[in-house]
């Protein structure tokens, strides 16, 4: 053992004179100091990154199957869904992998609009990750035609025509996207080659990017407050802990309940009732026919509400990119020098509450048919959508801020001690259900169970 | 906090069930990756047994059939070639096909079900090349003791009409003889072995 261990050592040595391996484990895990105070919110990042590694690996699976010709692409996914040893599980594991990516991008890009970490010094942090999201996007857009389905293929055509809007090069630039005067197999050949090869080595490389820039600058908190200014006199600041093992190990059970979800969908609701997976797109492309109601994928249908919201075809693309490019601008529109929603003033909360549910209503609203009460929200909607960016610099200048703490607040509050309406109610809410006879007869069993742990040698561990 | 706080043992426990029930993960969450790449159902079904009639198949002809892209040989020996059989067996490396590959019907002198039925893939057992069919004895180019047989272009080996080795070539064993049956008399199946 003792033995192992000394070639060990000698090996490390031999390697880390040549690179510098110990070094980048130091920098980056064991003695990369993070804020101790991180909530579940700060599950995202390596969630995101767990699900890269997922698509990255079920896609180079599907593309030894898959056919990117127009001919052949809709019959050699039912190839890998029938015939393909667990090639239903492969396809089902990147199908739901996109949408979760999605989910886990959506809560994590939050949190950073939650705890200001946008705001200086880390801008390059928000805007290597919002050029992640664009890429993200091309990527799940892309790989949406794919399958040549009827959604794929009247969604990229939706989508595509909009660049037709543009004034004088429109048309041509439409055209030129396609390489065809229509949506065809050469555009499922182009499209094929960005989204394993070009989108995906973008993806990687902004990555890397996101996590060094972050790593330089030092994670934010849900507290708000720079850990690096209180330092202990060996330099270390006083609110953090190693990445390595404290949020390795946290990480880690995020990972677990985390898949636990996913299979969960995977198994028993891959299509997720039409969102994940659109109902049209089990039939294959037809050129001559639009299906009845075309609605892009769940994670698009905010920014496609905002697109319906405008009554002009023009006007409507130009909202649509703005919508989504406005986001890059967020360090420099809020005006706050307050980081963290805790000690924010109330407009803020307000704003920042009005913004999710505009949000989700347009993301909801994209998913139904056009009528008149669907246009109304829409567009009242997307005025509120635009309103908490456009009106930012104003409404962060008159926020009514809280003292800030000069360290984290540790240990964090129990929920007991939380004020506020809302955690009335979620206090409410608990006292309600431990009134419940099934749950004080659940309890009943668990504390018979933890009794039975604690008298066991291992189970004890667990407890 | 003091070192002497921590519970070793629990961590010790703790570590080492993650680390083997994570690992049990991994395993099975390899294995859909690992069958995804065996050969899938349509693979499958064209490499599914041929059937060939051999009605008109005339004593001495040699006809060729393709089964999961391999040259399926199906000769009909005449008497005199069968004959051979025994004259040429000092010179072969497998007399007895004890190295060789077939189904345990043909693992005999003949290396076929019916004598007088030859079936074998047609591909040499050195690298690959497909040997071709010389029944006639004693040619200019393959000698004075040549009685027939089958004779690789590419690196010279040799075999007979049972599609036995000879000593000294480069193949190292028999014609792999594939699984076959004998729906009829005059139809065969290849690709599967029923008795």
């Amino acid at each position: 053992m003792s033995n192992c261990k000394q070639y060990g050592t000698k090996l490390l040595a031999w390697i880390d004179e040549r690179f510098p391996l110990t070094k980048v484990w130091n920098e980056h895990m064991a003695k990369y100091y993070a804020p101790k105070n991180f909530n579940f919110w700060y599950f995202f990042g390596s969630l995101a990154l767990l699900v890269l590694i997922n698509q990255i690996v079920t896609g180079i699976w599907l593309t030894m199957n898959y056919k990117p010709d127009a001919q052949l692409a809709f019959d050699s996914v039912e190839t890998i869904m029938r015939d393909m040893e667990w090639g239903w599980l492969i396809r089902y594991m990147h199908s739901t992998g996109a949408s979760m990516f999605f989910i886990v991008i959506y809560l994590h890009m939050f949190r950073g609009m939650m705890y200001g970490s946008f705001k200086k010094p880390r801008e390059l942090v928000w805007l290597l990750g919002m050029s992640l999201y664009l890429a993200l996007m091309a990527e799940a857009f892309m790989g949406y035609l794919l399958p040549w389905g009827q959604m794929s293929y009247w969604g990229a055509n939706v989508i595509i025509s909009l660049f037709s809007a543009i004034p004088v090069i429109g048309e041509d630039l439409a055209t030129w996207v396609r390489g065809d005067f229509l949506v065809s197999d050469i555009t499922l050949n182009r499209f094929f080659s960005f989204h394993v090869i070009a989108v995906p080595l973008i993806i990687v490389g902004l990555v890397f990017l996101h996590i060094v820039a972050l790593h330089k600058v030092g994670s934010n908190n849900p507290d708000g407050i720079e850990i690096k200014e209180k330092k202990d006199k060996n330099g270390i600041p006083l609110d953090g802990v190693p990445f390595h093992p404290y949020y390795t190990v946290k990480d880690l059970f995020g990972a677990v309940v985390f898949i636990a979800i996913c299979s969960w969908i995977i198994f028993y609701s891959p299509e997720f009732g039409g969102y994940f997976l659109e109902h049209p797109n089990f039939i294959p492309a037809d050129p001559l026919k639009t299906p009845e109601h075309i609605a892009p994928v769940w994670y698009f249908t905010p920014f496609y509400s905002i697109l319906r919201a405008i009554p002009s075809k023009f006007g409507g693309m130009v909202a649509m990119f703005a919508s989504i490019l406005i986001l890059f601008l967020l360090p420099w529109l809020d005006r706050c020098q307050v980081k963290s929603i805790r000690y924010r003033g109330t407009i803020y909360k307000v704003a920042l509450g009005s913004f999710v549910v505009s949000f989700i209503v347009l993301g909801y609203l994209g998913t139904i048919p056009p009528t008149p009460t669907a246009a109304f929200f829409g567009t009242f909607f997307t005025i509120v959508y635009f309103g908490f960016f456009l009106l930012m610099p104003i409404y962060t200048r008159l926020e009514v801020t809280k003292p800030v703490p000069d360290r984290v607040v540790w240990p964090p509050k129990p929920i007991s001690a939380r004020e506020g309406w809302l955690w009335d109610q979620g206090r409410k809410a608990i006292a309600a259900i431990k009134s419940t006879p099934v749950y004080q007869q659940a309890d009943g069993y668990w504390q018979k169970i933890q009794e039975f742990m604690k008298n066991n040698k291992y189970l004890r561990h667990f407890l | 906090m003091n070192e002497n706080d921590i519970d070793l043992e629990k961590r010790r426990f703790l570590t080492q069930t993650t680390v083997a029930l994570g690992t049990a993960g991994v395993v099975f969450a390899a294995v859909p990756f690992i069958n995804y790449l065996k050969p899938g159902a349509g693979t499958l079904e064209a490499g599914a047994p041929i059937d060939v009639d051999i009605t008109k198949l005339e004593p001495g002809q040699m006809i060729r059939v393709e089964w999961r892209g391999q040259p399926i040989w199906i000769l009909k020996r005449t008497d005199e070639m069968l004959e051979t059989l025994t004259e040429l067996e000092p010179v072969l490396a497998d007399p007895d096909s004890d190295e060789s590959v077939q189904p345990e019907s043909c693992k005999n002198q003949y290396r076929s079900i019916k004598p007088e039925i030859f079936v074998a893939v047609g591909i040499c057992t050195h690298l690959g090349c497909s040997p071709t069919y010389r029944p006639e004895v004693a040619p200019p180019d393959l000698g004075k003791d040549w009685l027939g047989g089958f004779f690789c272009p590419c690196h010279g080996s040799r075999f007979d009409l049972a599609g036995r080795v000879y000593k000294k070539v480069p193949a190292p064993t028999n014609l792999v003889v594939p699984p076959y049956w004998y729906e009829t008399d005059t139809r065969i199946i290849v690709g599967e072995e029923r008795t």
